[in-house]
């Protein structure tokens, strides 16, 4: 039969599942297939902390929303077009976040009477008139992957783990996703395993061949590709991108990448790709415990390594005083820290930014530590390098402030030709100096030398005792502290004159309120911009990379408004800073729910600020 | 320093012979004496501490490796000991409270052309750092550690520490402490320490021999030295010093050597049928029922049932070396998975890890 094709500019597909359905398996091979197709895209995986919570329940429930379109996006969506429920419990759990009129595929085989129990539905809803206001395809998706592997010599439960691929299959019928990527994938994840192999591609491309011939589905879904500059294009996940931006950075400086990490979500997976890329001279070192990780680290970059430690707030709070040692002896070392949301052990796998006083002040005495924070999940990349940078330029520990939605969430990247990158230059101590002084600092950046052991003539001794300027020694002399105290601020203070100026988006030039976010809000504030300036409002942005020292222009753009709101995912941390530092009273918006914003929702609190004028 | 490399060996100068553990730092020429190892820095532990005796012992016995004094580092941890790299003219990292193994890894496992020692305490070492300790010995990381044991915290004046015999009656303790202490090296030995020994202060050649032992040890060497703190715990060690006592209740093990003690060699070491060691004159048992030491036994239960003969009453007391095994240390074994990876997957090429995975390209 023909199918009717219906031209869509974007969508949103929510997979649902148990968490050992395969959800977030699914979701990345859709995200693969639409990032080939050449839509833009965006993406939010959301799980349990709990490796295998009991099957069925809403605990156990594990989802991966995807947002594609023809043109450029910033945000996974607000809500689902088409949510995927593999189980009643994923049913529940999502059936809140998706409007009327959306479709609703769901796995019926699931839907018995002890699975409906266990989430507490009476009766099936897809049977009751309880989901009346969506498009409903209740479909047996289990079985008809069973039936479809008959002919397989595999185990009936290997079939129906199948069914994973089954639905892909459709899915990507439905919505004209090439296909040839997750075949080769699946050739390459179960190539040990070729009867488990060629089931679920079986499965996969039975799931296809249903959408063509069922009546169930009468349209078909077509969203162009999205205009993009020229390039190289792949999809990218902001761990990755973090951990490439590690890699590029070392081989930009030419020293040794060392990590020291210990095992943390949302931040291992960085830890598990270093560990990949040995051939490009980068150690990694999972150590006995935070603190060790990050001394690990410290002690590389004594040596002359680009020392570096990955973790999440909690690992933060047991590396500070290590920090801190890095802030006394002044040497290079990149601190990752992939937000989740606290205190405490929090909600390990859900997203946060109310670190930033944590990477602030979380430290004995007067510590300034250079901040970070990158927007997107491929801007990881960057912020890594430019960390980097600055770490080595001004022999500082600085703090990497990415958090779980970024860490896990991808967008398509385009790939930076090596050469544009910046090149960081290390500048040991040249040996055999005359009167060499470990902490003669360069007039300019305020930085010490990095003299690193090894280097005949410069002996030295550093340590966390306050150490005389210029020459090093132990100095319990007040006026000496003093000096030294203030040096250490104000290196990290002339920071704010060798980075990118805030830049505002204000296209009219007429705004009167300006919205400032950091960190990984970008997204979500941009897409809620848009909507604001669509519907006739006017409203200027801008969006600080560097929290610690601010760009040198952050008061006066902040001075040239008459309104500004800071949306955190906190309770305004940065909004008491920029009280603090420049007496502005803005107007601070705070959602703590373990889930980035939503676009329409800031629209609405940007349109009240105006509305408010 | 003329460059580091991609697996962060320092360029030239590199002498292959020697022992494996120094193989690769850099030798010299020059004569070097004690002198080349002081600095300019006054010496600021209490007077009569056997801090001093020990640094002079190190000062003086470095010159004997010929190891060009800018690679050989000291790291330290927080405590009366931990001051020491400041004395000491190489090159010298003073961090933080029980860390210094930790940093020390970090250091020795990237700089495999660096002596690199740790300098730590009791109090360092056994409670605030006792993870780092026991993990950087498992792992064989390239490092000399040196536990300056007292066996009472100084610094914070005069508190008991995991060494401190039960019942030690201190400033946070007037009643005696309540818990039962370490033994350094039966820890050392279960965290599968591959060089464990003991020396002591006072006596400069057994020192000078240990310390010579650990520095060429293939990995972490863990060597406890007894220490004496004249201000707070003083007398600690003195029936070890006592020349009237010392010789028949100080054990020196000798590799390979029968173990004999007691200013006669009158008496002797046996194994009991559970596996500890009993004193017995050397005139009552036959020759072969003396039990010879053999520090490089890959099973450590001898070592760990010499180590359980010490107790806060010296008793008897082994010192020298226990346990030295041969065991790839965690530099060696780091760096050939980097050259294995180089080799096998090509060196690291920065353009094509971006351009991995799925790709698509616009026009």
């Amino acid at each position: 039969m023909t199918k009717q094709v219906q031209q869509l500019d974007r969508v949103i597909i929510r997979f649902a599942g148990d968490s050992g359905d395969g959800m977030q398996l699914t979701g990345d091979r859709f995200t693969q297939e639409t990032a080939a197709f050449g839509n833009d895209l965006s993406t939010l995986p959301n799980f349990p902390a709990e490796i295998r919570a009991p099957a069925g329940t809403l605990p156990g429930v594990s989802s991966f929303q995807l947002h594609f379109a023809d043109h450029d996006i910033l945000t996974p969506g607000d809500a689902p077009n088409v949510l995927v429920a593999m189980n009643p419990a994923a049913l529940k759990a999502n059936l809140g976040d998706l409007p009327r009129g959306a479709d609703l595929i769901v796995n019926t085989d699931e839907f018995t009477k002890r699975n409906l129990a266990k989430v507490g539905y009476a009766a099936s809803p897809v049977e009751d008139e309880s989901l009346s206001e969506f498009r409903v395809h209740a479909l047996p998706l289990t079985s008809m992957t069973v039936k479809a592997l008959a002919d397989f010599d595999i185990s009936k439960k290997d079939a129906e783990r199948a069914k994973n691929m089954f639905a892909l299959g459709l899915l990507c019928w439905l919505y004209h996703r090439p296909t040839e990527g997750t075949v080769s994938f699946l050739e390459r994840k179960f190539a040990k395993k070729p009867e488990i192999m060629k089931a679920n591609i079986a499965a996969f491309q039975a799931g296809w061949s249903f959408g063509e011939t069922t009546e169930a589905f009468s349209v078909q879904y077509e969203i162009k590709p999205a205009e993009h500059a020229p390039g190289l294009y792949r999809n990218i996940t902001g761990n990755t991108a973090l951990a490439y931006g590690l890699v590029a950075a070392g081989e930009r400086s030419g020293l040794p990448v060392f990590l020291g990490s210990y095992p943390i979500t949302p931040a291992s997976d960085i830890l598990h790709e270093l560990s990949r890329h040995k051939r490009f001279g980068v150690r990694t070192f999972q150590a006995e415990d935070e603190i060790a990780a990050v001394g690990a680290a410290l002690g590389a970059s004594f040596g002359g390594s680009l020392g570096v430690t990955t973790t999440s707030g909690p690992g933060i709070a047991l590396k500070s005083e290590t920090i801190g040692l890095a802030v006394a002896t002044e040497l290079p070392l990149l601190v990752i820290d992939v937000q989740r949301a606290g205190p405490s052990t929090g909600l390990p796998t859900k997203t946060e930014q109310a670190d930033l006083m944590q990477a602030m002040y979380g430290r004995n005495g007067e510590a300034p530590v250079p901040v970070v924070a990158p927007r997107s999940p491929s801007d990881c990349f960057d912020a890594a390098l430019e960390a980097a940078r600055i770490a080595v330029k001004y022999r500082t520990p600085v703090i990497v402030l990415s958090d779980g939605y970024l860490a896990n969430g991808s967008e398509p990247w385009k790939i930076p030709a090596v050469d544009s990158l910046p090149m960081i230059e290390p500048g040991f101590a040249e040996a055999d100096q005359d009167d060499f002084q470990p902490f003669r600092r360069d007039p300019e950046t305020l930085a010490r030398p990095w003299a690193v052991p090894g280097t005949p003539g410069l002996e030295h001794r550093i340590g966390g005792l306050e150490k005389a300027d210029g020459s090093g020694n132990i100095s319990y002399d007040g006026a000496n502290h003093d000096k030294m105290v203030r040096l250490r601020q104000a290196k990290v203070d002339g920071i704010a004159n060798d980075v990118e100026p805030l830049e505002v988006d204000d296209p009219s030039g007429e705004a009167r309120v300006l919205v400032l976010g950091w960190g990984g809000t970008y997204g979500a504030i941009s897409a809620a911009v848009r909507r604001v300036r669509k519907s006739g409002g006017t409203i200027a942005q801008a969006h600080l990379r560097h929290l610690n020292p601010f760009p040198a222009n952050t008061e006066a753009v902040l001075r040239s408004y008459d309104k500004v709101v800071v949306p955190e995912i906190n309770l305004g941390q940065l909004a008491m800073l920029l009280r603090g530092r420049f007496l502005i009273d803005v107007v601070s918006y705070n959602r703590v729910r373990g889930l980035p914003f939503k676009a329409e929702e800031l629209a609405g609190v940007i349109r009240d600020v105006i509305d408010s004028e | 320093m003329s460059e580091i490399n991609g697996h962060g060996v320092n360029g030239g100068g590199v002498d292959g012979g020697g022992p494996l553990a120094l193989s690769l730092v850099p030798k010299t020429d020059a004569k070097q004496t004690m002198k080349d190892f002081k600095t300019d820095q006054e010496v600021r532990w209490c007077p009569g501490c056997g801090d001093y005796a020990i640094l002079a012992a190190v000062q003086s016995f470095l010159p004997e490796l010929g190891l060009r004094r800018e690679n050989i580092t000291f790291v330290s941890g927080i405590g009366c000991s931990s001051r020491f790299p400041y004395y000491m003219n190489t090159y010298g990292f003073h961090s933080i409270h029980g860390r210094a193994p930790a940093i020390a890894t970090g250091l020795a496992t990237s700089r495999p052309d660096l002596s690199v020692w740790v300098v730590t305490g009791d109090g360092d070492a056994l409670s605030i750092g006792g993870n780092h300790l026991i993990h950087a010995l498992r792992r064989n990381v390239n490092l000399k550690i040196l536990l300056f044991n007292n066996r009472i915290y100084g610094l914070t004046k005069g508190q008991y520490s995991p060494t401190s015999e039960t019942g030690k009656i201190t400033k946070s303790t007037p009643m005696g402490s309540l818990d039962a202490p370490f033994n350094p090296l039966s820890l050392a030995i279960g965290a599968e320490g591959t060089f464990v020994a003991r020396t002591i202060d006072s006596d400069r050649k057994h020192l000078h021999s240990v310390l010579r032992a650990a520095a060429e040890h293939r990995g972490t060497a863990l060597v406890e030295i007894y220490q004496n703190c004249n201000i707070f715990n003083d007398g600690a060690f003195d029936p070890l010093k006592d020349a009237s006592v010392r010789d028949d209740i100080t054990v020196r093990l000798e590799d390979k050597q029968p173990i004999v003690f007691g200013a006669e060699g009158q008496k002797a070491l046996r194994r009991t049928r559970t596996g500890s060691f009993e004193v017995v004159n050397t005139a009552d048992v036959d020759p072969s029922e003396i039990a010879v030491h053999d520090a490089s036994n890959p099973d450590p239960s001898q070592a760990f049932a010499l180590s359980r003969l010490d107790s806060p009453a010296f008793e008897h007391t082994p010192i020298g070396i226990f346990r030295n095994v041969d065991r790839p240390s965690y530099d060696e074994l780091m760096r050939d998975q980097l050259d294995e990876a180089a080799e096998s997957q090509g060196k690291g090429d920065l353009a094509a890890l971006l351009a991995s995975g799925d790709t698509w390209r616009v026009d």
